[in-house]
């Protein structure tokens, strides 16, 4: 332990000689690690902002939407035909062990009028299942009941981006508002949700009830059919058995077979969310792997410099060797000082690699994430490369010949 | 006979490319303790391998040498590192002290490698220190002093560690007359305290301060006289301990 704090002194003191020097060999070191840092903070947020999306899609979703049908040889794509019923959404939910909550919904576009103010937005017919599983509360007001389904009421509940459009600051509550001329009464608000994955303003919406809009607004040339169902597993472990018992009775009361084509396609929502936080992911380490390419360049810096200060110091070597200094000791020597160089190098990197991703996330408005993991790990890795390249230029010094070495001028 | 040294039949070879140098070609001589020993000879006679040898940097082709009765010959790298760190103290022509270091801090340096705690080498420094006529001086970088007191520094650098010898190598041979005179003065008072010191050098008149003269030519000692009447150096007033 003395001869490691003596060691440090050392290097410490040879260091301090050659201050200039030392700084501009530190400063690969700092460029390398301040890049690293950086580069994963913004990579990490990139991810963080993805997983935070997926998150307010809801989870352990899974979409089922009509698929083609063949009429006269013609295919329709893929949710031409409304081939999903109400019938099928009250059918899942009461026969499918694994599955929480069924939200069919019934989706159009519609102006809507309140006093002078007009706004064109997304209508969503819809049960009471819907916010559960979305995950989105109300900020006021009550959700749809399952009478104002059951009953046609004319209801709604409002998202924010409509709030502000038709009300300002007013509290929307109680007041009624008329889509496609039909009166309807605000009965509640949503919370704010932000941005969907795929850059649409989700808190763009109204919602009624499914049967509300089938009957009296949307019109529907198959009654009782619905768009889409969003449904909820019970939870992640179940997801993969709930879209197998979705898929077979949607069979079942689809009547499909081997003659008939299946006219609905049941698709994991969270699944293809993950994908897209993966690539994320893939794409902050390999920006990291990057930024370590110049952590290694600054390696080599160090390793040239401490080079020429094994030449440079041969007598000093050659002193010391004759006063008694072993081999170990000369090489720990020269090795404590690569390592102080990267060590202090990095944490300086760590600073402006900090200050940098801060910056970014300033001007740019980018989520960046400082992961204290991906700060231990580069304080460690900059030591790791000042053994690394430290210990060459270490060994030459130890290996010296004492006598050659005091002869050196 | 307590002999510190004590060489017998040692040769040293070179092999330089297809060329054999044979620097030392067989010698044999003692040095018992508390003797004052000049090692004499030209340029290229062996003085210098002899020295080197004597100083444990380098080991004998053949024969023996042994220090404390230590056979020193079959030595590593590391055994020998530390018989010099703890038998031998060196004192060179070109001072060798390190730059930017102060004088103090050069005395510990062979105790650092003795692994002595801070504050027992701190003490012992400073005493060697005062042994050299530097009481005073202990926080002089080694560039602020003189060459005379540069030496000094590496005098007792040589003895902060208690060695069985000191080997001096031409300590004198960049100073001017006066200053090596104090040099000689100093040797001369560690010696009457009964320190071992073998010096090579190849001036007469500093050989003329010593109790024994070995002269080297060819890789051989051709004499080995003993200078029955030394000649004794006067330190200058200010220099005296």
């Amino acid at each position: 332990m003395t001869t490691l704090w003596q060691s440090m002194l050392i290097a410490l003191r040879a260091l301090r000689v050659n201050k200039m020097r030392a700084l501009l060999t530190m400063l690969g070191i700092i460029i390398g690690i301040a890049a690293v840092i950086a580069m994963v903070a913004i990579g990490s947020g990139a991810s963080k902002m993805i997983s935070d999306q997926i998150a307010s899609i809801g989870s352990n979703l899974l979409l089922v939407i009509p698929g083609s049908t063949t009429s006269g040889g013609l295919r329709t794509g893929s949710g031409g035909t409304p081939t999903l019923t109400y019938d099928d959404a009250k059918a899942i939910r009461a026969e499918c062990p694994s599955v929480a909550e069924v939200a069919p919904t019934v989706r159009g576009s519609a102006q809507v009028v309140f006093g002078n103010q007009n706004w064109s937005t997304i209508v969503m017919g819809t049960t009471s299942d819907m916010l559960t599983v979305r995950d989105w509360p109300l900020v006021s007001g009550r959700n749809i009941s399952p009478s104002d389904v059951d009953g046609a009421i004319k209801n709604c509940i409002i998202g924010q981006t409509v709030a502000e459009n038709l009300f300002g600051s007013a509290d929307p509550i109680g007041k009624i508002i008329r889509i496609k001329k039909i009166p309807f009464t605000v009965i509640g608000m949503l919370e704010h949700k932000g941005q969907s994955p795929q850059g649409q303003d989700q808190d763009d919406v109204i919602y009624i009830p499914l049967t509300t809009a089938q009957r009296k607004v949307f019109g529907s040339q198959f009654p009782n059919s619905v768009g889409a169902m969003m449904i909820q597993a019970k939870d992640a472990d179940v997801l993969k058995k709930a879209e197998e018992e979705v898929t077979a009775l949607l069979d079942q009361r689809h009547r499909i077979g081997p003659s008939r084509e299946r006219d609905f396609t049941v698709r994991n929502l969270s699944e293809i969310l993950a994908v897209s936080e993966q690539s994320s992911k893939v794409m902050s380490i390999l920006l990291g792997a990057v930024a370590s390419i110049s952590l290694i360049v600054g390696g080599i810096g160090i390793m040239n410099i401490m080079l020429v200060s094994v030449t440079e110091r041969t007598r000093e070597i050659g002193i010391r060797m004759a006063i008694g200094a072993k081999q170990r000791d000369i090489l720990l020597q020269f090795l404590t000082e690569a390592v102080l160089l990267t060590t202090v190098g990095g944490i300086i990197g760590m600073g402006v690699g900090v200050i940098g991703a801060m910056v970014v996330s300033k001007l740019m408005n980018w989520p960046t994430l400082i992961s204290s993991t991906a700060i231990v790990i580069a304080f460690a890795f900059s030591a790791g490369v000042g053994v690394f390249f430290g210990f060459y230029p270490a060994r030459k010094a130890a290996s010296l010949n004492p006598i050659d070495a005091l002869r050196y001028e | 006979m307590d002999d510190v040294v004590k060489v017998t039949d040692v040769t040293k070879v070179y092999t330089m490319g297809d060329q054999r140098v044979e620097a030392l070609k067989g010698i044999s001589f003692s040095v018992r303790r508390g003797e004052f020993v000049a090692i004499m000879g030209a340029s290229g006679s062996g003085k210098s391998t002899c020295m080197n040898m004597l100083g444990c940097l380098d080991v004998p082709t053949s024969g023996e040498y042994r220090l404390e009765d230590v056979n020193v010959g079959k030595l590593a790298g590391n055994e020998l590192a530390e018989i010099r760190n703890r038998k031998i103290g060196f004192v060179f022509q070109g001072f060798n002290l390190l730059a930017r270091t102060t004088a103090r801090e050069n005395v510990e340096l062979p105790l650092v490698y003795a692994r002595i705690p801070a504050a027992e080498r701190r003490e012992k420094a400073i005493a060697a220190l005062a042994q050299v006529g530097l009481a005073g001086r202990e926080d002089h970088y080694s560039n602020q002093l003189s060459g005379g007191q540069q030496q000094r520094v590496a005098i007792a650098r040589a003895l902060v560690n208690d060695p069985a010898i000191i080997m001096a190598d031409e300590p004198t041979g960049n100073l001017d007359s006066k200053t090596s005179v104090e040099i000689m003065s100093i040797f001369q008072q560690l010696n009457r305290r009964g320190i071992t010191i073998l010096m090579v050098t190849h001036e007469p008149d500093i050989a003329a301060y010593t109790g024994r003269h070995l002269i080297f030519r060819d890789g051989l000692i051709i004499s080995d006289t003993p200078n029955a009447n030394p000649q004794v150096a006067e330190a200058s007033r200010e220099e005296r301990i």
